[in-house]
C-alpha cells in the first residue's frame, strides 16, 4: 500500500509547471506511467525514490517516506530503480554488480539464469548489448527484494525484437516476485501487455487513471476501427481531395470531402475511423 | 656528481602529492556535486595559482609562514616547526603551488562519472564515502593518475616559490631546479647539462608512461 501526495515546482522547457500528484497504489500493482516529456513522469520517479525532494507525504506500508518535517534517503527506501541508460557500474562484472547491492549469491544467480544472463556472469558491462546491460539492471534492481520497482523508459533505447523479448521478462519477474512496479513508457502495446492500472500525466497532474483497455483504447461509440494519426498532406486529383495520413509507422490514403479538406490543416492530429464493413486480416 | 638535489626535488614532489591527493580528493567531489553559488569562487581560489606570478604567490607564503604572522608563530611555538627555510615550509608552499593540477583532473573525473551511475549506488543504499571509493574511483583511474603524476611533476618543475620559500640550504631545501640555476650562475655549464638533461629524459618518461596508461584505459573501456 503506497499513498502519494506530492507538490513540486518544476522549471521545465514550457516554464514553470506544478507537479501535483495524489496517488493510492495497491500493493503488487503494475503501474504505467504515461504522458508527454516534460510532464513531470520522471520526477515523479526520483521524488519516489528520493533522488529528489518535493513537498507532501509518500508513505509505504505504514512507513513515512516523506512527511513535511523529514524524508528518509534514498539509501534506506527500499526502492529498485532501472534507468533508461542502464547505468551499471562498468568497473564490476555483471554478477559484481548485482552482489555489491546485496551480497546474497543464490539470488543474483537465479535472477540471471531467469533472465539467461547466466553464461554472461563474469563479462564487464563494456562488452554487453543494450539489451543484455537492461537485463543486467532491472536484475540489480531486484537484488533488494524492493517494495517498489521504478522503471524509467526501460526499453525505449531497444529494438523492437529485443523489446518484447524484455517485456515478456518483466512480465515473468512480476508474477515471480509480485513487487509493485511503476514504469514510465509510451509505448500502447507494452503498457497493454505489462500494466493493470494506467495514469496518465499532463502539466504535472493526473489527467486519466485507469485499466490500460479504457485509457488507451480510442475506440468510443459504435465505430469498429479508429486511429489516430498526424496529417501529412492534402491533395486533388480531379473531383476528389487525398489524404495522406501517418498512423503509427504507416501511411494510409483517404479519400475526403471537398468540405472536410477546407477544414484540415497540414499537421492535425485526426482520427481515422469507419463503421459497419467486414476486414479481412490475412 | 651530488645528486642530493634530485633526491629532495622527488621526496618534496611525493610527499605534496600524497598530500595534496587526500585535501582535494574531497574538495573535487564537493565542487563535482554542488550546485551551490559558491562553486564558482571556489574553482577560481583553486586555480589561482596556475596564473599568479611564483613570486606574489611565494611572496604571501613567506609572509603567512613566518614568525611574523600568526600562523608562523602557531607552528613555532605549539610544534617547533620552523616554517621558513625549511623542508616542511617547502612542503606546505608546493601543495598550494600545485593545489589545481591535483583538483583539477580530479573534478574532471568525478564530473565523466555519469550521475546515474552515482545514484544507482545510493540506490543499492550506499553512502557517499562507499560510492567515491567503490564505484567513482574505480571508474576514473586515468584522471587519478593524471593528477598525481602531473602535481608530481609540476612540483619537481616548480622554481620560483621554492627558492623564495625554502631558500637554498644544501641538503635541506636546495632542489634540482634551484642547483641547476646556481650552476649555470656559477658557469659550471657541464654539471647544468648533466641536471637538464636528467630532469627532461625523468620528465618525458613520466609523462609517456601516462599517456600510454590512459590510451590504454581507453580502450579497455571502450572509449
Amino acid at each position: 500500500m503506497i499513498d502519494i501526495h506530492i507538490k513540486k515546482e518544476l522549471y521545465g522547457a514550457n516554464g514553470t509547471m506544478n507537479l501535483d500528484v495524489n496517488l493510492h497504489i495497491k500493493e503488487g500493482e503494475f503501474i504505467a506511467l504515461s504522458g508527454k516529456s516534460g510532464s513531470g513522469k520522471t520526477t515523479l520517479l526520483r521524488i519516489l525514490a528520493g533522488l529528489e525532494d518535493a513537498k507532501g507525504t509518500i508513505q509505504v506500508d505504514n512507513k513515512l517516506w516523506l512527511n513535511n518535517k523529514k524524508t528518509i534517503p534514498v539509501q534506506k527506501r527500499e526502492i529498485g530503480f532501472v534507468f533508461q541508460d542502464y547505468a551499471l557500474f562498468e568497473n564490476m562484472t555483471v554478477e559484481k554488480n548485482l552482489l555489491f547491492v546485496n551480497n546474497d549469491k543464490k539470488l543474483a544467480q537465479h535472477l540471471l539464469e531467469l533472465t539467461e544472463l547466466d553464461s554472461l556472469k563474469n563479462r564487464y558491462p563494456n562488452r554487453l548489448s543494450g539489451g543484455q546491460k537492461q537485463r543486467v539492471s532491472i536484475c540489480r534492481a531486484l537484488m533488494k527484494k524492493p517494495k517498489i520497482l521504478l522503471l524509467d523508459e526501460p526499453l525505449s533505447a531497444l529494438d523492437p525484437t529485443m523489446r518484447t523479448k524484455l517485456q515478456n521478462e518483466l512480465l515473468s519477474l512480476h508474477k515471480e516476485f509480485h513487487t509493485t512496479t511503476i514504469m514510465v513508457s509510451h509505448d500502447p502495446s507494452e503498457i497493454y501487455r505489462l500494466a493493470n492500472r494506467v495514469i496518465v500525466l499532463q502539466n504535472g497532474e493526473v489527467i486519466n487513471d485507469g485499466s490500460p483497455k479504457d485509457v488507451l483504447l480510442k475506440t468510443q461509440g459504435s465505430q469498429k476501427f479508429s486511429f489516430e494519426g498526424e496529417l501529412l498532406d492534402i491533395k486533388k486529383i480531379d473531383v476528389i481531395y487525398v489524404a495522406i495520413v501517418a498512423i503509427g509507422q504507416q501511411l494510409v490514403e483517404v479519400v475526403v470531402s471537398s468540405a472536410e479538406a477546407k477544414n484540415l490543416q497540414l499537421g492535425d492530429k485526426v482520427n481515422l475511423s469507419t463503421k459497419a464493413f467486414t476486414p479481412l486480416i490475412s | 656528481m651530488n645528486f642530493e638535489p634530485f633526491i629532495i626535488s622527488f621526496k618534496l614532489a611525493a610527499l605534496t602529492a600524497f598530500i595534496l591527493f587526500c585535501i582535494a580528493l574531497p574538495l573535487a567531489w564537493y565542487l563535482s556535486q554542488t550546485k551551490s553559488r559558491a562553486k564558482p569562487f571556489l574553482e577560481a581560489l583553486t586555480a589561482l595559482p596556475i596564473v599568479l606570478p611564483p613570486s606574489v604567490l611565494g611572496f604571501y607564503i613567506l609572509w603567512a609562514l613566518s614568525y611574523n604572522s600568526p600562523i608562523g608563530a602557531f607552528f613555532e611555538d605549539t610544534f617547533g616547526i620552523k616554517l621558513v627555510f625549511s623542508f616542511s615550509g617547502l612542503v606546505v608552499a608546493s601543495c598550494f603551488y600545485s593545489l589545481p593540477f591535483m583538483v583539477q583532473p580530479l573534478q574532471n573525473g568525478f564530473e565523466s562519472i555519469h550521475k546515474n551511475m552515482l545514484e544507482a549506488s545510493y540506490i543499492a543504499g550506499k553512502s557517499k564515502l562507499q560510492t567515491i571509493f567503490q564505484v567513482a574511483l574505480p571508474n576514473m583511474k586515468p584522471a587519478i593518475l593524471t593528477a598525481i603524476i602531473v602535481t608530481f611533476a609540476h612540483t619537481v618543475g616548480e622554481f620560483g616559490v621554492v627558492l623564495m620559500v625554502g631558500g637554498s640550504i644544501p641538503g635541506k631545501t636546495k632542489v634540482a631546479s634551484v642547483a641547476i640555476y646556481e650552476m649555470v650562475e656559477n658557469l659550471d655549464y657541464t654539471s647544468a647539462h648533466i641536471y637538464s638533461a636528467i630532469m627532461v629524459g625523468i620528465s618525458f618518461v613520466v609523462l609517456l608512461s601516462v599517456y600510454i596508461f590512459n590510451a590504454r584505459q581507453n580502450k579497455r573501456f571502450g572509449l
